[in-house]
């Protein structure tokens, strides 16, 4: 079976700490246009669906939906939100385009995170109200929670943790649309303030506003619009359990079943030799050795060593995060995900400059929508039209 | 490339209620045992989970659709929260079958939740942050207010009276006492009742408005091969549509939902209906306020722009009349927690078209019905059509 949907234009604008000439209207409207341009697409003419991603109270309004169509050039189409990671969004624009009704979809993601003053404790109102709310933990405690089992569990180290802060804030150096790129030490990762043990401010990313637009296509439309067509060979998506009682605490279960649905989807069954790099989510350091873990792409607890050995920098066997990560070019919120696939879209197509890896034609998005929950999504990207990943 | 189809197989519902004492995660749960109940199946069945629920805001829960996840049966699943605002309800169908019919999943379960309780004194405040924050929230507008705007609006342009329009919550309500899991079923209340009570923003009175409210439904979604394992009585998905206006509804004529009729002409044209007037058989259109329905039924161009409350006085739109129009009771009626009430008017069509629905039963063998809902400012239109007959 050959693929049938692939990613034809990509938009972004960002990523940077804080956007105070724009308003999130704005950044939408320059990522849209730049995605439209990249597919040679009109939307009021040639998009059949369009997809958000946004949550109400990262937006400071209720029902947000309402105010997406318009700078996107959606009135009055088929458009919707889904309240989820810009990787579901991806995933409910690929099945619409696989129902073999929609022929060009668009999907959006963006941050503006600035405008949000009090975030943690935003953060703080996605925990159970009748069960953990009462306790008053900080979100990050939640994270640090998950960090110590992790470490116990693997036996990874927290300088395993500190070679993932020094690598994707330096290989964020390579990246224009990064934030917070720096060359940044092991030794000044661990001896940086911990904010909820075992984490120190430098393994906690900070956010970062921007927008992502990406145009997907069927097969067909795909070829006739892109000359290099990124086709999505897989979509997987999963939650744990959203109780802090009952969830895995060392594992990222999420991860493993989205990963592993994606896997289906794409044929792949040896990811470790199927996929080229990958670009998973590091909101905090521990979470990129997890996730990597919970990929397939190595062993339980080989994630940490592998990192401080170099085989996930730019140049060694597994590239991760070439981009520089959210560590290195700031969380975008619910657009996080997208902007780990929008790194991987732009690997395969041969367009990312100075940090352009050799010889990729397969690559992995990954994505997890922080704490307090256990959701996550995977999708699996390739320039080589035909099914099977070898 | 011939469609994957989907189909209904199995609906459940909690009784609508002011105030649950269930948490909104129990609420799923009641509602999403319910329906694999009626179908015989269990959590193990289900590839995928849809979830629907309106503003966080009015649980107080940050990323709601992640809380409601294990309550909706999702732990260890794929699962995804569409969001429409109030039309998010039969949004839910369109989800379900995109679902389905993009070849990932064999049998979804779609829950949707709402708990307008929790919000305190009254959910109605929950509603102040839909406005545009620099434009319009200053002037602290009401979601009443601009209702009654549209209902002046429709009135006027058609020169329809408040005592036509009164009729639908009347029918509604009247009907609504039939359904076991109603909260305001009235079987003898009259149209003097609606024009008597107490005035919130005119020309809206307390009868034209339907209640805050609890409560969950869900549905099972299957595909075909799953569906014919499961159940005889299949009700297939034949059309989805849905269609999103511009946020700027200040400059919309209020007189014409357009958006409906954008979403409903999808949803024909999926469907193959060519004349919906003779080819749906019931209807259940979102009547949040009473006049929406006859704006909602005009916009699916079941009946002529400002002739919807003639049909509503023939009795064209009673249980017994040629085109029942929300057999189920409705919003008005049965309740309106938000997203809930819209699956509800799915999982009518669902009991409907079975010959399950007991007292509120259409007569006849009603092979076609279309759940309309309606949300965000004035500007959100969402379809599903339901039929015995398995689309080409």
């Amino acid at each position: 079976m050959t693929s049938r949907v692939a990613v034809v234009g990509v938009g972004w604008t960002g990523f940077r700490p804080v956007s105070p000439e724009a308003s999130y209207k704005e950044l939408m409207y320059e990522a849209a246009t730049r995605a439209y341009a990249d597919a040679g697409i009109n939307p009021r003419a040639d998009v059949d669906s369009f997809v958000t991603v946004a949550e109400d109270f990262h937006e400071g309004t209720s029902i947000f939906d309402e105010y997406v169509p318009d700078q996107l050039g959606a009135a009055q189409r088929p458009m919707h939100t889904i309240t989820g990671d810009g990787l579901h969004g991806l995933a409910a624009a690929v099945m619409q385009v696989l129902t073999g009704r929609f022929r060009i979809v668009v999907v959006e993601g963006h941050s503006k995170a600035s405008n949000i003053l009090t975030l943690p404790e935003i953060t703080a109102y996605a925990m159970d109200p009748v069960l953990n709310r009462p306790l008053n933990a900080h979100p990050i405690a939640v994270a640090a929670l998950e960090a110590d089992r992790y470490l116990h569990e693997t036996g990874t180290t927290r300088a395993h943790c500190a070679a993932v802060v020094a690598k994707n804030r330096r290989n964020a150096l390579g990246n224009p649309a990064a934030a917070y790129g720096a060359e940044v030490g092991v030794e000044q990762v661990l001896g940086a303030e911990a904010v909820a043990s075992p984490l120190s401010r430098l393994e906690i990313s900070d956010h970062a506003d921007g927008a992502i637009v990406m145009v997907l296509a069927d097969a067909e439309a795909a070829r006739r619009l892109s000359p290099h067509p990124v086709w999505i060979h897989g979509v997987g998506w999963a939650n744990d359990s959203p109780t802090l009682e009952s969830r895995s605490w060392g594992r990222a279960v999420y991860a493993e079943r989205a990963a592993a649905m994606a896997y289906r989807m794409a044929g792949i069954d040896d990811p470790a030799a199927a996929i080229h790099f990958a670009e998973v989510d590091d909101t905090y350091a521990f979470k990129e050795l997890q996730h990597l873990e919970a990929l397939g792409l190595c062993g339980r607890g080989q994630a940490g060593p592998m990192t401080a050995d170099g085989a996930t920098g730019p140049r060694g066997r597994l590239p991760v995060n070439v981009s520089g990560g959210s560590l290195g070019g700031g969380h975008l919120l619910d657009a996080a995900g997208l902007a780990r696939a929008l790194e991987v879209v732009l690997q395969l197509r041969g367009q990312a400059g100075p940090r352009q890896l050799r010889g990729v034609t397969t690559g992995v998005a990954q994505s997890w929508r922080g704490v307090p929950t256990t959701s996550g999504a995977v999708a699996v990207l390739s320039s080589a039209p035909n099914g099977r990943v070898p | 490339m011939s469609m994957r189809r989907a189909a209904v197989v199995g609906a459940g519902m909690t009784k609508f209620v002011r105030r649950a004492l269930e948490t909104p995660k129990e609420l799923s749960w009641h509602a999403a045992k319910l329906a694999l109940e009626s179908c015989g199946l269990t959590l193990a069945d289900v590839d995928a989970v849809c979830i629907g629920s309106a503003p966080d805001a009015f649980d107080g829960v940050h990323m709601k659709g992640e809380y409601l996840a294990d309550g909706s049966g999702a732990w260890g699943k794929p699962v995804m929260r569409s969001f429409v605002g109030g039309g998010t309800g039969v949004f839910l169908g369109p989800q379900g079958w995109y679902h389905v019919a993009s070849g990932l999943f064999d049998v979804v379960l779609i829950v949707a939740e709402e708990k307008m309780s929790s919000y305190y004194p009254h959910a109605q405040a929950a509603f102040l942050t839909i406005f545009d924050h620099t434009t319009e929230r200053p002037l602290e507008p009401n979601l009443l207010w601009i209702f009654a705007l549209e209902m002046n609006r429709y009135m006027q342009t058609y020169g329809i009276s408040k005592r036509d329009i009164a009729q639908v919550a009347v029918k509604n309500k009247r009907n609504a006492a039939d359904h076991p899991a109603a909260m305001l079923g009235e079987a003898n209340i009259t149209v003097e009742d609606v024009l008597s009570s107490e005035v919130l923003a005119w020309p809206v009175q307390r009868l034209d408005v339907s209640p805050v409210s609890d409560g969950a439904v869900a549905i099972v979604m299957a595909s075909e091969d799953a569906a014919k394992r499961i159940t005889d009585k299949p009700v297939w998905v034949q059309g989805v549509g849905w269609n999103l206006d511009t946020a700027y509804w200040t400059n919309r004529d209020l007189a014409y939902p357009e958006y409906v009729e954008r979403a409903a002409r999808m949803a024909y044209e999926m469907a193959g209906v060519r004349e919906p007037r003779k080819e749906i058989h019931i209807v259940e259109p979102y009547d949040p306020f009473d006049y929406k329905e006859c704006h909602h039924l005009e916009g699916l161009l079941l009946a002529d722009r400002g002739r919807a409350p003639e049909l509503v006085a023939d009795g064209v739109t009673l249980r017994t009349g040629t085109m029942p129009s929300c057999p189920s009771g409705g919003l008005l009626g049965v309740g309106n927690p938000i997203t809930a009430a819209g699956l509800m008017k799915i999982a009518e069509l669902f009991w409907q078209l079975r010959g399950e629905a007991g007292a509120r039963q259409v007569p006849g063998t009603p092979e076609r019905g279309l759940a309309q809902a309606w949300g965000g400012l004035m500007q959100v239109g969402t379809v599903t059509i339901l039929g015995t007959e398995r689309p080409a």
